[in-house]
């Protein structure tokens, strides 16, 4: 009986033993946390100004203990107003335990603009000739034609409009053709062609004094290809200012 | 082509031989047809004596009176290479059978011989008729002059001429002369040459543009149209003193003069006191200037050379240029042309035919392939005169009228070419720079 009593015992040990290893362990204590990387901002508002104004610069950074504006200690978040004479980039410098970083931040110093002038610039005068070219293109006329197209009647009329504003102009028309035509019978088309524009520039208001006509038939092409394109160059009234 | 050259033979050839003067029928009788070219014969001149300074003449010689007979419209010259190879310099080396029978079977013989001595050259010629054997020289000529080349050539053409004479009734065009307008200068001038293209001479030196030459019938004048100081006007050039005129500037622009044939009158288009291009006639001085037209593009007048009561025209007064015509008055105006681009009219020394420029159906996108043609003023047939391609405007007859000189562009420059009136005998005249606007002299 006695035997069974110690076997109660032991196993009561066993179990006891068994369920006080099985029992959970204590976690050991974390290790300390590794230090942040240092952050660092800049920023100067404005950006840009003239001389003599100033800008305001301003800086935060963070886990950083050791913080330097262009090499001076400062704090480590803060502003600062500067009024550099020239166009100036600001360093900010963030140390700490995990390291450095630095920002940087540009002011611009612009020239001022120039007082305004007190007389604006006239704009360039143009001569009689540079009015004259831009009023009096070429007119081209249809094969064979010496009728004015709708274009080269507006042509026309911008042309009226400047010689009616200079009065003391004098205008040569210049009847061509292209060369396909014969020679003589050419010179006659080219007197046409001119005496076209002559009519209707007088139509439009200009003195036929100032108006002289002459046809160079097919004797001063500006084109000498044998197609269209070229042959539609040469078919035309060149207008010239005569001084 | 075949077809309208045989068209041309049947109606052309009987009209140059009907309506010339009655002293232009042959005087020859060789039993040939009329109108049918003899079978002539010309053997190169014999040298008449060893002197060396011969060869360069005597080749120029040959060379000349060859084309000027090969050219001539009345003959058919057999080829050299038929001949014997002892060619005859003188009659009595003369076999006329040699020259009669096949192969040769020429009617005519021309020979003779050319030397040169004391600085002078010495030609003889001869024209036989080979069938007659008791009597066949119809011409023995002898010239002397200095022995220079163009000498050699001048006694060819004046050789040559005899013969055209003799057998064709009318003076040949071997010493006439073609004035025309050149830009191998750099600028367009007056240059004249022989009828066969040689001996070409700048005439004005004006440095503007010249055109439209035309000679006075007498050979003393050349008028023609310059762009000088801004404006076209009608200059006069004396070949009498080499040197320019003067003559009157009109208002306007001035082009194409045209002389009547008894040079009393001229005849211009003109934009004086209209603005636009008419026609005008004035005295051969320019005094008198009075407008003949009413139609606004006219130009190029050109008088009927036998009765000077007529004159052909070009105008565009209805769209593209016609040819017209009218009594010297400007009365009686009749279009001659009805369709296509008609240019250039030339009048015809007998006063019958019309030779222009026409493009027959022209347009915009249409190359333009102008050609030559004839017409027959009275019956308005037309024959077409060339067919070979280029532009060919500006038309002017020899004063024999069976020779045309016209400009054509068929070498791919515009040049001078000559044609027999009968389509035949093409020759090309000008190959240096642009040449254009020939016109054959009255004589």
């Amino acid at each position: 009986m006695k035997n069974k009593h110690w076997a109660l015992i032991l196993a009561m040990l066993t179990i006891l033993i068994v369920v006080s290893g099985c029992k959970k362990k204590q976690p050991p204590p974390p290790p300390p946390p590794p230090p942040k990387a240092p952050t660092a901002t800049l920023s100067a508002e404005p950006t840009s100004i003239q001389p003599g104004q100033s800008a305001t610069l301003t800086w935060s950074t963070e886990n950083a203990d050791d913080v330097a504006l262009d090499g001076n200690k400062v704090n480590t978040s803060g502003s600062e107003t500067v009024s550099p004479k020239e166009t100036t980039t600001y360093h900010l410098t963030a140390k700490g335990p995990a390291g450095s970083t630095d920002a940087t931040a540009q002011v611009t110093v612009s020239q001022p603009p120039p007082p305004p002038t007190p007389t604006p610039t006239p704009a360039p005068q143009l001569t009689d000739e540079q009015m004259f070219a831009q009023a009096a293109q070429d007119v081209y006329f249809d094969f064979d034609s010496a009728n004015l197209r709708p274009d080269a009647v507006q042509t026309v009329a911008n042309i009226a409009q400047a010689m009616k504003s200079h009065p003391n102009w004098k205008v040569q028309i210049e009847g061509n053709c292209d060369d396909r035509g014969s020679t003589e019978y050419n010179l006659a088309l080219g007197e046409r062609r001119a005496g076209s524009a002559r009519q209707q520039l007088i139509q439009d208001g200009v003195s036929q004094d100032a108006l002289k006509t002459i046809s160079y038939g097919k004797e001063k092409p500006v084109c000498t290809d044998q197609n269209e394109a070229c042959w539609q160059k040469n078919r035309r009234d060149h207008f010239t200012l005569l001084k | 082509m075949n077809k309208n050259r045989i068209y041309f033979v049947l109606l052309f050839i009987p009209l140059v031989l009907f309506f010339t003067p009655a002293h232009a029928q042959d005087q020859i009788k060789t039993g040939t047809n009329i109108g049918a070219p003899l079978v002539m014969a010309v053997p190169d001149f014999k040298q008449a004596n060893t002197e060396p300074a011969n060869q360069p003449l005597i080749s120029v010689f040959n060379d000349t009176l060859w084309y000027d007979l090969n050219n001539a419209g009345l003959f058919t010259l057999v080829a050299k290479s038929f001949y014997p190879s002892q060619v005859p310099g003188f009659p009595k080396e003369i076999t006329l059978n040699t020259w009669s029978n096949p192969p040769i079977s020429a009617a005519m013989l021309v020979f003779g011989n050319l030397g040169v001595a004391g600085g002078k050259v010495n030609v003889q010629g001869w024209l036989y008729d080979t069938k007659n054997t008791q009597y066949p020289q119809i011409l023995g000529k002898q010239y002397q002059e200095n022995a220079t080349v163009e000498n050699a050539r001048h006694i060819a053409h004046e050789f040559a001429n005899e013969i055209i004479l003799k057998l064709g009734g009318i003076p040949g065009p071997t010493e006439t002369k073609i004035y025309f307008i050149s830009n191998r200068t750099g600028h367009k001038e007056v240059w004249s040459m022989d009828w066969d293209g040689a001996n070409q001479q700048q005439v004005t030196h004006l440095g503007g543009i010249a055109l439209s030459p035309r000679i006075s019938p007498d050979n003393s004048r050349i008028a023609f149209s310059e762009l000088a100081s801004n404006s076209w006007q009608i200059r006069m050039y004396s070949l009498d003193l080499n040197r320019m005129v003067s003559f009157p500037r009109y208002g306007g622009g001035n082009y194409s003069p045209a002389w009547s044939s008894d040079g009393t009158k001229i005849a211009f288009s003109s934009s004086m006191g209209t603005g636009s291009s008419e026609i005008f006639i004035a005295d051969a001085t320019g005094a008198g200037p009075r407008r003949l037209t009413t139609g606004k593009t006219d130009v190029s007048p050109v008088f009927n050379p036998r009765t000077n009561a007529q004159i052909a025209f070009v105008s565009g007064r209805t769209g593209l240029p016609q040819i017209y015509m009218m009594d010297a008055d400007g009365s009686n105006v009749q279009r001659m042309t009805d369709q296509g681009y008609a240019v250039s009219p030339a009048w015809s020394p007998n006063g019958l035919l019309l030779a222009f420029s026409w493009v027959r159906h022209y347009g915009p996108g249409i190359p333009g392939g102008a050609d030559l043609y004839l017409m027959d003023i009275a019956s308005r047939q037309i024959v077409q005169l060339t067919h070979d391609g280029g532009r060919n405007d500006f038309p002017s007859w020899s004063p024999d009228g069976r020779h045309i000189v016209f400009e054509s562009t068929r070498s791919g420059t515009p040049q001078i070419w000559s044609v027999l009136a009968d389509g035949t005998h093409l020759q090309q005249l000008t190959r240096v720079g642009r040449n254009t606007q020939p016109n054959w002299s009255y004589r």
